[in-house]
């Protein structure tokens, strides 16, 4: 039997409730290969922070069934989809979200500390992850101190510093002038490269088009575009 | 460059042995190392002690109220303490001992015995007694006492000073102080020699302030030389109003029946025994003719101050408290709004709504342990400073301080409750959504 996908989106739609009624998400199917380089392009209010969402596990799909890695999702309760999400995805944000009083170390460390990383194998994995990304030379630095493009590569390093399966970026170049998003970029490639699926929601065509594979939103519906 | 960097590092991942247990397909995950208590208190810390000038205006409220309660229970205990223990130096080594007296049919009240002209020596032979001395008033029915007898028929007739007859030892068993000269012996006594001692009151009524030259006093119509005078007697103060003369001379001139009373100093915590065996002492054959006053063992008075503990105070301490509970509940709120941001990583990274909880609630607590524990230090030292400012004992029962630090960590617990539910709550999404 062959790996399944790493997501397989079946009919999904999701609606939020109150007048009106609002389906952010219409019957979406998606199949997202291991080492896929998929981007998720639309303009606001597409329905791409839905998307996000669902994938993320921060979010339940209102109808529609969401395999990650082969295991459905919906049958997951609360504490075991905060264990896949720990265990499975990594997430790298617009806004960094790195904790301002913590080096760069203990910042990626603290993905280690939700996702089950055995603790004597955490340190040796966060220096790895934060070599990856070509930081050893900040391993000791405050976020603060760093550049915007360094920042975000420590947010890349915590994401996958627990081998996930799938990392997902939400706009992950939206603070970053066009030198440190093409690092950024660059980092993505790499990792990819290196067996990693990526999904990279955007609206940065540029950003977009680097990737394998692009998937625009609009209306709740989602289009492949080859 | 760029190309070989990635080669390096996916050569180091490569043979990690993690990596094939994932693999495995079922979306199990180790629950071994995932958010244990260590982690739980090293994340707590780290989030105490991010913001330090914070922390101390947090904890500032617990400080106050657990060290108001420690200083109001302390000082109660420590003047309890010393209340008590300035009765018991002269309560509890003081034994009396008077005739019993019993009403008689037509309503007077009567003497039922008489205490021996030796009892001083019969009860000093006692194991526990230490000093012992009669004292007796002798009844003046028309005599006045004068240092110079003037008889002016037209003045109005004053009223002396009392007159009382003590045995030898009476001074050191009620425990006085001669200002000059001496107090009259054995041998005054025996042989009714006609000397008085005054007490200070007393002695400036009469206008006597030194014997050296031995002025004289006159008691009606008879002479008696001044040998001394007293000052601060610690029972009986009566004496210090009254001229007193040996036993011996109240018996020949005055016709003095019998003592009124036995003043017996004992050596602490020996009240019971010198109560029972005094009376048996005096007279074998009628001992319960005897009214006996001795300390009770267990000090009741010390209980009954103990007891009154100051409940504004006390009050005062619980408000205090509260506020300073309040204060954590709001800076614990105002914290999780500042860090929703981190709060909704937390989330994204694995951990359950339990796990963001708990961190708090152990912040919350923390916090409350660390203004237990200065504030029962304050609260203590405050309690030994003003003692010791004041010449007391210090009693601040280590129960008292242990309990308080920990009833400061009870109040971090409940107002971390809320906020902790608060944190617990927020929508990862949103969170994330919104700026670092």
């Amino acid at each position: 039997m062959s790996r399944p996908p790493v997501v397989d989106l079946i009919d999904v739609t999701r609606s939020f409730t109150g007048p009106p009624e609002v389906q952010a998400l219409k019957s979406i199917n998606l199949r997202v290969e291991k080492q896929d380089y998929l981007s998720i392009v639309g303009p606001s209010g597409s329905g791409k922070s839905t998307m996000l969402n669902i994938l993320g596990l921060l979010d339940r799909p209102s109808v529609g069934e969401y395999y990650l890695d082969g295991a459905l999702t919906s049958l997951a309760g609360e504490a075991e989809r905060a264990a896949l999400r720990g265990g499975k995805i990594g997430f790298v944000f617009q806004a960094f979200h790195l904790m301002p009083h913590r080096s760069v170390l203990d910042n990626v460390l603290l993905a280690t500390v939700y996702s089950g990383v055995p603790r004597a194998d955490r340190e040796r994995r966060a220096r790895a992850a934060l070599h990856r990304v070509h930081l050893d030379h900040r391993i000791d630095f405050l976020p603060g101190t760093l550049s915007g493009g360094e920042r975000q590569r420590v947010a890349v390093a915590r994401a996958v510093v627990a081998s996930p399966q799938l990392l997902l970026a939400d706009e992950p170049t939206g603070n970053l002038d066009a030198t440190t998003s093409g690092e950024v970029m660059d980092l993505f490639e790499e990792l990819n490269a290196d067996g990693l699926t990526l999904i990279v929601i955007t609206h940065d065509k540029a950003v977009a088009d680097r990737a394998g594979r692009t998937i625009s939103i609009a209306d709740g519906r989602v289009s492949e575009t080859t | 460059m760029k190309l070989r960097m990635p080669r390096r590092g996916r050569a180091e991942r490569g043979p990690a042995p993690d990596e094939a247990v994932d693999r495995g397909g079922a979306p199990l995950i180790a629950r071994a190392d995932r958010f244990s208590a260590q982690d739980l208190i090293v994340e707590a810390s780290f989030g105490i002690g991010a913001r330090p000038t914070r922390l101390i205006m947090t904890t500032l409220g617990t400080v106050l109220g657990i060290a108001s309660l420690v200083v109001t229970i302390g000082f109660a205990q420590t003047a309890a303490g010393q209340i008590a223990s300035q009765f018991d130096a002269v309560a509890a080594t003081q034994v009396v001992i008077e005739p019993g007296s019993a009403n008689s049919l037509n309503g007077k009240e009567r003497a039922t015995g008489s205490l021996p002209w030796d009892a001083p020596d019969r009860v000093s032979r006692l194991a526990g007694v230490e000093l012992a001395g009669l004292v007796s008033e002798v009844p003046l029915d028309a005599v006045t006492i004068t240092a110079v007898p003037v008889n002016d028929p037209s003045e109005p007739p004053t009223l002396g000073p009392a007159l009382m007859a003590t045995s030898a030892g009476l001074l050191d068993a009620v425990r006085g102080q001669l200002v000059t000269g001496r107090y009259f012996d054995v041998g005054h006594d025996a042989r009714s020699d006609r000397v008085a001692v005054l007490g200070s009151r007393a002695a400036e009524r009469l206008g006597i302030n030194r014997v050296d030259s031995q002025p004289s006093i006159f008691i009606g119509d008879s002479s008696y030389t001044v040998i001394g005078i007293i000052d601060e007697v610690e029972r009986r103060p009566d004496l210090l109003d009254s001229v007193i003369v040996p036993l011996g001379t109240a018996r020949a001139d005055f016709g003095l029946a019998s003592p009124d009373e036995l003043q017996i100093q004992i050596a602490l915590g020996a009240g019971t025994i010198v109560a029972t065996q005094a009376p048996i002492a005096l007279n074998p054959n009628a001992p319960e003719n005897y009214e006996v006053q001795a300390p009770s063992p267990g000090s009741a008075l010390r209980e009954n101050v103990q007891a009154d503990v100051n409940i504004v105070f006390l009050i005062l301490g619980v408000l205090a408290l509260l506020a300073g509970g309040l204060g954590i509940a709001n800076v614990t709120m105002l914290s999780v709004m500042e860090r929703v941001g981190e709060i909704g990583l937390r989330r994204a990274l694995g951990a359950t709504k339990r796990n963001i909880a708990h961190q708090f609630m152990v912040e919350s607590v923390v916090i409350g342990l660390l203004g237990g524990l200065v504030g029962a230090a304050l609260g203590v030292f405050a309690v030994v400073v003003v003692s010791v400012m004041q010449g007391w004992a210090p009693v601040v029962d280590p129960w008292l301080a242990i309990g308080s630090a920990l009833l400061g960590a009870v109040v971090g617990l409940l107002a971390g409750v809320y906020p902790a539910v608060k944190a617990s709550n927020i929508e990862p999404i949103i969170a994330l959504r919104g700026s670092n």
